[in-house]
């Protein structure tokens, strides 16, 4: 078996690279969607692998249930991009500034 | 009988005050002079039963301040010394009473006037009759407060509100000196009794106590404090400088406060407080000096005024010298019974210098008097007899006193002075003697016996007041005669028992024997001096006087003569080095740097400005762009890790873990900051 750290490592890179992309997207709003699908995709696979070495089943139930976070979350963003999209006709985050302090 | 004494004059002053308006000016004046004699009556009575026949009289009325060792009470302590008082106050307050009805005829405030007149009587009623320090107070800030009201009467004068203002102020700084002396005495006796504190003072001769980390006497700093309080009500020097300011008020206030009684309290709380002062054997060398000084000052300068008033209010001041100087020198009595004829004579002074400016038309310059002797043959008897008194002329009222008081200064063989202070005090005290009898004479020539300098028109309406105003002066002329000889035995004289224990004598300071086994011509000197000065007067108004203009336009005479004009340069000196700087400093350093600069600047102004500018900062936050807040959040996340861990590693672990809402203000904060 690999040591923990392979697994850990991979998950903090999914980690940092979903927020990265948050951070770093200045053009639409489906890739913060997709960033924060991979938020979700590295704590699903985070509950999964401490699950597996712990030998303990919570980590797993805990994962589907993120994944059914995931999907709902999804398709309401997906809704609010619709009707984003519907008023501005753009889906463009560097021009979603409207209540600028 | 003893508690209406002291109402009378206040229900006088209500009763015109608040409804002058319906007695109109006839009626109170009547209803002011049947009260006020009637209670110089009472006085009198009292004075026979008390002061003769020895029974004292202690009124308590009721509780007024109790808390603690804090007990006050409302009561009323009737001794021989407060008869004395009661008796000056009450007669000189009826006849002045007496005397503005006719002299305030045509004044249109005059309900105003009379119920100030009588407030200011029953205030020093309170003064005189009380029997704790706080209720001796209440009266020394009421005769303030009076003497204010009645120096600015004639309120649409520039120069009496001015004066009114200054005498208050000058007197603050007296009554700050009394309010220590009155702190310290609490502080030390657990009390503000007479009784108590009296009995006491034996007890804490020795004792100490701490002031700006120096372990003083505690009975040297109340004398000291006692006697700032003096000073500043009784215009020693220093803080002489209102009373003569104090002649803007109508004349028959100057004879009623600032000759007679208002200026005596000084004098009565420092032979109140003879048991105190008496252990206190420097400070009395300090006051008897102070005196000494005040005498001779005042005295010179009364020489070289020419407003009538104005060298009266000196000679006041001179003389309230010589009763200061002799308390120094422990003769209390003697310094009473001199404030007793000295009313007398005084309140006869500005009382027939009120009727000659009355009948001049209100000219008080004297280089614009003269020539009225003929026609005001009254005025002129009266005022000569009263001057004659001042000047301690023998067998007349002032003679029994002041020269009394000159031989006890000289006398310092078994007596608590040194030599060179006695002499010092004696030749001080002496020379005002010279000065008096110069300054009265020369009033009596400039008003009365020189060439007329007045207006023809001025001139031909010169004429006696009426009888309101010419009584008063008739039976103060006879007071100015016969009340010295007629009290000397009582006052002043071998082994009184008049006094009992009013006033406390150490035994060491009972010189009143070795006055008689003074050489002859000692006595003789103050005479000579006076007769000498008549003399000098006399010539430098007829025979010599193209010689004196000379000398006085000479270059140093005119330096000379504007000098003692100028009192000293004294007001000057006040005002350069002490007023006007003090002004300042409150204009620029207090008010502009300080209260509008500093404290503004960290205070409202400040903060409003900062809060502003942060204000902005946060604006400049608020992108509204998303992807800035992603970054906010994302910062925020870490950095709260990095606060766990930082906190585990110094080991707060405990505190903070257990107080997270912290952590998380203190991460609010730090993501704002950022």
């Amino acid at each position: 078996m690999l040591s923990p750290s392979y697994f850990l490592s991979i998950i903090l890179i999914l980690f940092l690279v979903g927020i990265l992309g948050i951070l770093f997207n200045r053009k639409n709003i489906i890739l913060i969607l997709m960033s924060i699908e991979l938020l979700l995709l590295a704590i699903n696979f985070n509950w999964v692998f401490f699950s597996f070495y712990l030998d303990d089943i919570i980590g797993q139930i805990f994962a589907i249930l993120v994944l059914t976070v995931a999907a709902s979350e999804t398709a309401i963003g997906l809704a609010l991009l619709v009707i984003y999209y519907r008023i501005r006709g753009n889906i463009s985050i560097e021009l979603a500034n409207l209540i600028g302090g | 009988m003893y508690l209406l004494i002291i109402l009378l004059p206040l229900l006088n002053s209500i009763i015109v005050g608040f409804f002058g308006r319906y007695l109109g000016k006839e009626g109170s004046s009547y209803i002011s002079c049947l009260i006020l004699f009637l209670t110089s009556i009472l006085a009198w009575v009292a004075f026979i039963e008390i002061g003769l026949y020895g029974s004292d009289c202690y009124i308590e009325i009721t509780p007024w301040i109790v808390c603690d060792y804090l007990v006050i009470n409302w009561s009323f302590l009737f001794d021989s010394l407060t008869v004395v008082m009661l008796i000056i106050i009450s007669s000189i307050s009826c006849l002045v009473h007496t005397y503005s009805t006719a002299y305030m005829k045509f004044d249109p405030h005059k309900p105003r006037f009379m119920s100030y007149l009588s407030l200011f009587t029953f205030f020093m009623f309170l003064l005189v009759t009380a029997d704790n320090f706080v209720q001796m107070f209440i009266g020394w800030e009421g005769v303030g407060l009076v003497s204010y009201l009645l120096i600015s009467f004639w309120y649409t004068r520039l120069n009496a509100n001015q004066s009114a203002i200054k005498a208050i102020l000058v007197n603050k700084v007296g009554d700050i000196g009394l309010c220590l002396a009155m702190f310290l005495i609490f502080h030390t006796f657990k009390s503000l009794e007479y009784e108590v504190i009296f009995s006491l003072v034996a007890y804490k001769i020795n004792s100490g106590s701490h002031l700006l980390n120096n372990n003083l006497n505690v009975i040297t700093l109340i004398s000291i404090f006692l006697f700032i309080g003096a000073v500043g009500k009784s215009a020693q020097l220093g803080l002489h400088t209102w009373l003569p300011d104090a002649m803007e008020g109508p004349t028959p206030v100057s004879a009623l406060i600032h000759a007679a009684t208002m200026v005596t309290a000084g004098v009565f709380l420092l032979v109140r407080c003879s048991p105190i002062l008496e252990f206190s054997e420097n400070i009395l060398v300090c006051v008897s000096i102070i005196g000494a000084l005040t005498c001779f000052f005042a005295a010179t300068i009364g020489g070289f005024q020419y407003d009538l008033k104005k060298v009266i209010a000196f000679s006041t001041t001179s003389q309230l010298g010589y009763m200061v100087f002799i308390l120094g020198i422990s003769k209390y009595n003697v310094s009473m019974f001199h404030l007793a004829n000295h009313a007398f004579f005084k309140a006869l002074l500005f009382l027939s210098a009120g009727s000659v400016i009355h009948s001049l038309g209100d000219e008080q310059d004297m280089r614009r008097m003269g020539g009225i002797n003929q026609i005001l043959p009254y005025t002129y008897s009266v005022i000569f007899i009263a001057s004659l008194s001042l000047v301690g002329f023998p067998f007349l009222t002032g003679f029994f006193s002041k020269d009394l008081i000159l031989e006890l200064a000289y006398v310092s063989k078994y007596s608590n002075i040194t030599a060179i202070q006695s002499t010092f005090i004696y030749w001080l005290g002496t020379l005002s003697v010279f000065f008096t009898a110069y300054y009265s004479f020369r009033l009596l020539f400039l008003t009365f016996l020189n060439k007329s300098n007045s207006p023809r028109i001025i001139m031909q309406g010169v004429h006696e007041g009426s009888w309101f105003l010419l009584v008063p002066l008739l039976i103060l002329a006879f007071g100015s005669i016969f009340f010295g000889y007629l009290f000397k035995d009582l006052f002043i004289g071998f082994g009184t028992e008049f006094w009992k224990n009013s006033i406390f004598f150490h035994p060491v300071t009972v010189t009143l024997i070795e006055v008689e086994t003074i050489p002859t011509y000692v006595k003789l000197i103050p005479l000579l001096l006076s007769v000498t000065a008549i003399i000098i007067a006399c010539l430098v108004n007829t025979s010599a006087k193209k010689v004196i203009v000379h000398l006085q336009l000479s270059m140093i005479g005119r330096k000379i003569t504007f000098f003692f004009n100028k009192k000293w340069f004294l007001d000057k000196l006040f005002n350069t080095f002490l007023v006007f700087p003090l002004a300042k400093f409150g204009y620029s350093i207090t008010l502009i740097n300080l209260d509008r600069g500093l404290i503004e600047f960290i205070g409202p102004l400040g903060l409003a400005n900062v809060l502003k500018r942060y204000a902005n900062n946060l604006i400049q936050i608020q992108s509204g762009q998303l992807v800035h807040y992603i970054f906010f959040i994302v910062i925020a996340f870490f950095v709260l890790l990095n606060i766990n861990v930082v906190f585990s590693l110094l080991s707060f672990q405990k505190l903070f873990e257990s107080s997270l809402w912290i952590i998380l203000f203190c991460t609010f904060i730090y993501t704002f900051l950022i």
